[in-house]
């Protein structure tokens, strides 16, 4: 099954190694992996996800807390939480097939970032199907698609506050050493 | 400074180099010996080292360093300190880091590491040691200031014997450590522990344990490692006592539970005596005490104990169902988990089971070759016998691996936790000799053996001059069969006996000895043993025997890997030659 781990950890160098190297071990392929800043200042949140077994969940779960510099863990599997990706499409032009393709961006609610005599880039954020149906509609009618660029999935749960993390950076952050 | 003056500055900030703080703080932690080699990127650590009461042992090579700082820890249950250069002194060190991760032993590796300024530009004996150690180390830490150096070390040590424990290593700059700062030791001090968050004893677990155990009719306890690391020795024994259930142990649970006790069956696994094995695959209820269901303890999962229902105590939440899945997990510290179960727990009869068991033995105590009269053979069940019987089960004894390892589990019966040292989980040939050291260093008044072959031995004999050297009254057995002989018995018994590349000629080891100034004999009859063990133990000093064994004997009973735990090999009858009294 398809799982979806939330991780806040420390924003230290190496700590995405760590993290990859847990699933490396695994023998898992991880199909996209996001990091970026959270809400609390050195903590950043990684989206990783990943194809695995049920019951390798609750091992990966486990084994992400053992890592020192993990400070929560979500594995948010099926749980109602709003799932959004963002691609960058760069395509081909022409005067012929510009307008179709300004037509077809509109359809998906994307944007034209960017406009050469030749080229123009679409920028896109949604789930996973809709930039898939855009890449797709873009190579099957116009075959024009030149450069794709995603971000991977970010995830978050819907509803109520649930992290953990206010509680554990209290207690657990205070004094940590400097070095990672 | 002088050395008085190293305990006064863990109560007043001083300022120090990088170096001395390392020194400073490993004394605050209540470090009193280390295990090392120097070299350039580590030379500014090494110069403080006079300044600080602190007794450093220099080994051969850094292997040694960590199986002896391993072996100190296995012994005393405190944590080992090993030091090495950078580059190819860190990369040394890995096997032994390893090993201690594989077995969950506390060790803090200290390493030299080029100059902050030349990081990742291949410079001289340059290596990225905690990229290296990333998957066999709990943690590491690269300090490239000295202010980094005591809040990482300390750090280190919380982490080493926190939870599951493990090694860490610590990789300090050169610059880190030639650069002064103040050194203030309660500042460097680490955040109060976070348990693992999965960490779950529940009261519905412990009663539905509680009712498991009062309601088995052919319970047995599996005793593992966790017992000692945890100091679970007593309330494993009132659990045992109080519930009349049978334990069998681990490899690395041996010495948990006293070898005399009538409760216990002795080592599960794959090489583990017929009707331990049996009594585990007939079960209706296993009790797992700090042990991890490794495939060399279950066979194939799929066959495992397919009768049993299974509770599983156990630190480590990333344990739970990984190899075998359980009915109950109570994961937590052990002994505090038994702190909290024992109470539900009433005496219980458990007198037909254990009957059923004593049956199950039969006639193989008849066929036990210790029990067979002297045809003349040495075999290595007879060094172990005698030399469990002469030192009377209390010695420490640090094993190689291959066969010899698996005859002292079968023949060396420990009545004290601690006193069985060796490699399962890496299963590392060399360890025998440097994790000896270590353990004796702990231990000073302590009797410690090395029982170790003729192939790992060489691995790491080196060492023999690091015992003469630190003084130090060792007695080494070794069991000299002239093969790999666990992998000549796979051979055997699973490639057509094709012994390629394990027929192995070693030097003259009474001589080699000799050249240390080492006390050695050679035995070659079952009846110079007792008298070699004996002057071993009188002489004041180091002393070797080389016991020159049947070349070709094998350790039974074997279950062959990937198999279930009751398709074992048996030992063969009279008839067969290696094992029969009259050939
Ligand atoms: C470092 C290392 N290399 C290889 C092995 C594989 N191995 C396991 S047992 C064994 C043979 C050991 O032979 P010896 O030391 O003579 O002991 P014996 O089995 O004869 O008692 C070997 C090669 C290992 N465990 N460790």
């Amino acid at each position: 099954m398809l799982h979806t781990f939330v991780v806040y950890v420390e924003d230290r160098p190496g700590v995405l190694t760590r993290v990859a190297s847990l699933f490396r071990r695994l023998n898992i392929n991880i199909h996209s992996v996001t990091v970026g800043s959270s809400e609390r200042v050195g903590l950043s949140r990684i989206t990783l996800v990943c194809e695995a077994s049920a019951e390798a969940g609750h091992r990966i779960l486990a084994s992400l807390y053992k890592l020192e510099n993990v400070v929560e863990v979500d594995d948010v599997a099926k749980a109602p939480a709003v799932t959004r990706e963002l691609a960058l499409i760069k395509v081909r032009v022409t005067p012929v097939t510009r307008s179709r393709i300004f037509e077809l961006a509109e359809v998906f609610r994307a944007r034209i970032v960017d406009l050469a005599p030749e080229s123009l880039m679409i920028e896109i954020t949604g789930v996973e199907s809709k930039i898939e149906g855009l890449i797709e509609v873009l190579n099957e009618e116009e075959n024009c698609v030149t450069e794709i660029c995603r971000s991977g999935k970010m995830t978050m749960r819907r509803g109520q506050h649930t992290s953990s993390v206010e509680h554990a950076m209290r207690v657990g952050l205070a004094n940590q050493p400097q070095a990672s | 400074m002088t050395k008085k003056d190293t305990h006064e500055h863990l109560t007043t900030p001083t300022r120090l180099t990088g170096a001395e703080i390392m020194w400073a703080t490993l004394v605050g932690e209540g470090v009193t010996d280390v295990f090392g080699y120097p070299g350039g990127a580590i030379l500014p650590v090494y110069d403080a080292l006079r300044k600080f009461p602190i007794h450093h042992v220099l080994v051969r090579h850094e292997q040694g360093a960590a199986h002896m700082a391993d072996g100190y820890s296995r012994a005393s249950g405190k944590v080992g300190v090993a030091v090495a250069t950078s580059g190819p002194g860190a990369t040394n060190l890995v096997t032994g880091i390893a090993t201690a991760m594989l077995d969950s032993i506390p060790i803090v590796c200290i390493t030299g590491q080029v100059s902050s300024k030349l990081l990742g530009t291949d410079a001289f004996q340059e290596v990225d040691i905690t990229g290296v150690t990333l998957p066999v180390t709990k943690h590491n830490f690269l300090c490239t200031k000295a202010e980094e150096i005591a809040p990482a070390i300390r750090a280190a040590f919380q982490i080493a014997t926190s939870g599951r424990p493990g090694p860490v290593l610590v990789d300090i700059t050169k610059d880190a450590q030639q650069a002064s700062t103040l050194f203030d030791f309660e500042a460097a001090k680490p955040a109060p522990y976070l348990p693992h968050p999965m960490l779950r004893v529940e009261e519905s677990g412990l009663a539905e344990a509680a009712e498991l155990i009062l309601n088995a009719k052919r319970p047995v306890i599996l005793a593992g490692h966790g017992v000692m690391e945890s100091g679970a020795m007593e309330q494993l024994r009132t659990l045992a006592e109080r519930t009349e259930t049978p334990v069998a142990v681990t490899l690395l649970g041996i010495g948990g539970f006293p070898a005399s006790h009538p409760l216990n069956l002795g080592m599960m696994g794959m090489h583990g005596e017929a009707w331990v094995n049996s009594a585990i695959q007939e079960a209706d209820l296993l009790i797992a005490c700090g042990m991890r269901f490794d495939d060399r303890v279950i066979g194939t999962p799929s066959t495992y104990a397919v009768k049993a229902k299974k509770i599983h105590i156990e630190v480590d939440p990333a344990e739970i169902n990984k190899n075998i899945k359980v009915d109950v997990a109570l994961v937590g510290d052990l002994s505090e988990v038994l702190d909290q179960l024992l109470p539900r727990i009433t005496k219980r009869d458990g007198s037909a089971w254990l009957k059923t068991i004593d049956a199950s033995k039969g006639a193989i105590a008849v066929r036990d070759i210790k029990n067979l009269p002297d045809s003349g053979h040495l075999y290595a069940a007879h060094v172990i016998h005698d030399l469990w019987r002469i030192t009377g089960g209390n010695a420490i004894v640090a094993t190689d691996v291959g066969q010899h390892q698996m005859w002292e589990a079968q023949y060396y019966h420990h009545e004290q936790p601690r006193t069985l040292i060796t490699s399962g989980g890496l299963g590392t040939m060399g360890f025998a000799l440097p994790a000896a050291i270590g353990a004796k260093m702990a231990c000073r008044d302590k009797e410690v053996w090395v029982v170790a072959g003729d192939g790992g031995f060489q691995m790491t004999a080196a060492e023999l001059s690091t015992i003469v050297q630190e003084k130090i009254k060792i007695n080494i057995a070794i069991v000299n069969n002239g093969f790999l002989g666990m992998v000549r018995q796979w051979q055997e018994f699973f490639y057509e006996r094709n012994y390629e590349s394990t027929p192995m000629v070693s030097p003259d080891f009474v001589k080699l000895a000799d050249a240390h100034g080492i006390r050695a004999v050679a035995v070659t009859t079952r009846a110079e043993v007792a008298k070699a063990v004996e002057d071993a133990r009188k002489h004041d000093g180091p002393f070797l025997i080389n016991f020159m064994v049947e070349k070709e004997d094998s350790v039974y009973p074997m279950i062959p890997a990937g198999s279930a735990l009751h398709e074992m090999i048996r030992r063969p009858g009279q008839s067969a030659l290696v094992e029969s009294a009259e050939d």
